[in-house]
């Protein structure tokens, strides 16, 4: 193996038979090079998909108010649902071994201003722990606090979006804006994996929001966040008492298809857990397709490369070459050219998925990567293969009698 | 040097078995010079190839240079090959992609020879046969002649005991084969044993002793009135 007259005679034989060398060594190359693309999109395919699902915490339940759509016990149908802060209390009160926070939103569209610079946003009401529940990751100052809630401070946390574009250059803490009208003091900036969309809004204290509205108790949605250690049935089970007891509650009659609206966000993530690993599947079999249509073609090639040397290894045998001697000729230049183009075909890849990078985020691709233990295993599997490839067609010729293959043409 | 006793061989061929070499007996001492004739298809190169050990006799007893040739593995076939023999074939069998030194130098390289050593002798060789200054020449770019005549460099290389050459000349114009030819009778001068297989009689002439081949029989072995090319020139 380590015979340097050895490798004399490989380097040799692969200089001079430039085109067998090439069409072997480009298989390899491509097949690699395929692999890793394909792997790499996969991957950037689920990076997508993880981060629409990933952004927020997912103990979450959501309780949407609604129209009822049947009459019960008195009441007419179409009434107008209303949640109010005292059902966020009972909620808490009635379900403490389930529960682990709850928050509320209350939603309000608005112009905000600062100096010239002013424009429309969506503004929250909310409570501190809506921090968890939104994944909001504060790059500056600080979120909402108790003392905000209870004093219905006019404090704002506002997206890193918001910021650019009512501060430009300035640094919004400590700033004054104008939201419908209100003076609301920034105190806080923040960031959120989901995107632009999410950076565009502002949270507020829902009390001082109640407060501005005229002090009604009113609230949007109430978000419950479930303890993280619940089973998955109890977190079924748990969803649908707090449906019944929020429709006993507010008198809403228990097959009304209006009224209440519940998401159970661990019902989705489940699903979506689930599509995942359908995605991963996919991937990987779209892989070990492209994996076996190498090696299959790096097989043709090494019986073509063997057919092609067929006479010149029976002239070797007639001046005293030993069957080892040539199988390991054919399988160390082999292995050599599957080493060399495998490891371009590698880079190759790797180099376009990092040059393609996010650029193809309008096609849910992101962040597109192979990880080097994928990347290196397809390698060295298709090396393998091209070596066992290579010596099936080998031994076969170095087992033929010298005069047969030199009556090769 | 060579001892063959009752050789037999047949090709199978679909349904039908051909005997090609019927009991062959045939003693060659060292340095002899043989020609080994015989209309086409009689057998010939059947013959020499089972003499090269590049194929086999289905029976009888084969000696060289006092070794029993029986049952070999390739190894040892190739080892032999490698060790005791040189050929020249009709198709010259150079290797195209190597030059002129380097296909001198491949017995060298299968005999374990270091480098230095190897081109040494590949050098010595091509010299010997006249064609020192085309060493770094490939095959294509070399007229017929010449490349017979690193064939036979090539086969000196390793220096065999035997050297076997089918039809060497069959490939050349008479002008260049008398050429050759008179390489070789140098060569077997030097005390080399050496047979060639030839249909053509000038060629037959030029050696020392002369079998007839048919129908897988020595019909003939006769010792000849050794010609120089020369005089055919
Ligand atoms: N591998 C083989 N398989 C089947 N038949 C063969 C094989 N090799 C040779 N023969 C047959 O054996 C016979 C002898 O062949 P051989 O090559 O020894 O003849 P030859 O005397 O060298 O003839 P030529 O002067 O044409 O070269 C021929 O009839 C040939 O067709
Ligand atoms: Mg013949």
């Amino acid at each position: 193996m380590f015979d340097r007259d050895r490798w004399e005679e490989i380097f040799q034989t692969i200089a001079k038979n430039r085109l067998r060398t090439f069409l072997s060594g480009f298989t390899v190359a491509l097949g690699i090079f395929i692999f890793v693309i394909l792997f790499g999109l996969g991957n950037g395919l689920k990076n997508t998909f993880q981060e629409f699902f990933l952004d927020d915490a997912t103990n979450i339940i959501r309780l949407y108010p609604g129209n009822t759509s049947k009459p019960y016990k008195g009441y007419k149908t179409g009434r107008n649902i209303q949640f109010t802060n005292e059902d966020v209390e009972a909620i808490e009160k009635a379900f403490p071994q389930y529960v682990d926070y709850l928050t509320v939103r209350i939603y309000r569209n608005g112009e905000v201003r600062y100096g010239t610079h002013s424009n429309s946003y969506s503004v929250r009401g909310t409570s501190p722990e809506h921090l968890f529940a939104e994944n909001t990751i504060i790059m500056k100052g600080r979120y909402l606090n108790y003392s905000d809630i209870a004093n219905a401070e006019k404090h704002a946390v506002i997206g890193r979006l918001v910021e650019k574009d009512l501060f430009e250059e300035e640094d919004a803490i400590g700033k004054y804006i104008r939201i419908r009208g209100s003076t609301f003091k920034v105190i806080g900036v923040f960031q959120d994996q989901a995107g632009d969309n999410e950076e565009r809004n502002i949270y507020a204290p829902y009390s001082t929001v109640q407060l501005l509205d005229g002090g009604h108790e009113y609230v949007d949605q109430i978000i419950v966040a479930f303890k993280p250690t619940l089973s998955y049935g109890t977190v079924l089970m748990f969803a649908e008492e707090l449906n019944k007891y929020m429709r006993e509650r507010l008198i809403i009659h228990p097959d009304d298809n209006g009224g209440i609206y519940l998401r159970n966000v661990a019902k989705d993530y489940q699903q979506n857990q689930q599509f995942a690993t359908v995605l991963q599947i996919i991937v990987s079999f779209v892989g070990l397709g492209t994996l076996i249509a190498g090696i299959i073609g790096i097989s043709n090639i090494m019986v073509f490369v063997i057919k092609e040397r067929t006479k010149e290894l029976g002239i070797r045998k007639a001046l005293g070459a030993t069957p080892s001697s040539i199988i390991g000729m054919v399988l160390q230049e082999s292995i050599l050219i599957t080493i060399v183009s495998g490891y371009l075909g590698l880079m190759a890849g790797v180099g376009v998925l990092s040059w393609v990078g996010d650029t193809l985020k309008p096609y849910f691709i992101r962040n597109p990567e192979i990880d080097l233990g994928t990347a290196l295993g397809a390698t060295i599997i298709l090396i393998i293969c091209g070596g066992i490839a290579g010596y099936i067609p080998a031994r076969r010729a170095a087992k033929i009698k010298p005069i047969v293959a030199l009556r090769d043409e | 040097m060579i001892s063959l006793s009752n050789i037999y061989k047949s090709y199978q061929t679909g349904q039908s078995t051909l005997q090609v070499l019927k009991g062959i007996d045939l003693e060659i001492a060292q340095g002899e010079m043989v020609a080994i004739m015989g209309s086409s298809g009689s057998g010939k190169s059947t013959l020499l190839n089972i003499l090269g050990i590049l194929d086999e006799a289905d029976q009888g007893k084969y000696v060289l240079d006092n070794t029993l040739i029986e049952n070999l593995s390739e190894r040892k076939a190739a080892l032999y090959r490698n060790r005791f023999l040189g050929f020249i074939f009709q198709s010259f069998n150079l290797i195209n992609y190597k030059t002129a030194l380097e296909n001198v130098a491949m017995p060298l390289y299968y005999q374990g020879l270091p480098r230095k050593e190897r081109i040494e002798k590949a050098n010595y060789y091509l010299e010997k046969v006249g064609l020192a200054d085309w060493a770094t020449h490939l095959p294509g770019e070399l007229s017929g002649g010449q490349k017979q005549r690193v064939a036979i460099a090539r086969a000196l290389a390793a220096d065999p005991k035997v050297l076997l050459a089918d039809e060497p000349t069959g490939a050349l114009d008479s002008a260049t084969s008398y050429e050759v030819m008179e390489l070789v009778r140098k060569i077997n001068e030097e005390g080399k044993t050496i047979l060639i297989v030839t249909h053509e009689n000038d060629i037959a002439q030029m050696c020392k002793r002369l079998v007839h081949l048919k129908d897988g029989v020595i019909i003939e072995d006769k010792l000849v009135q050794s010609q120089s090319p020369k005089e055919y020139v």
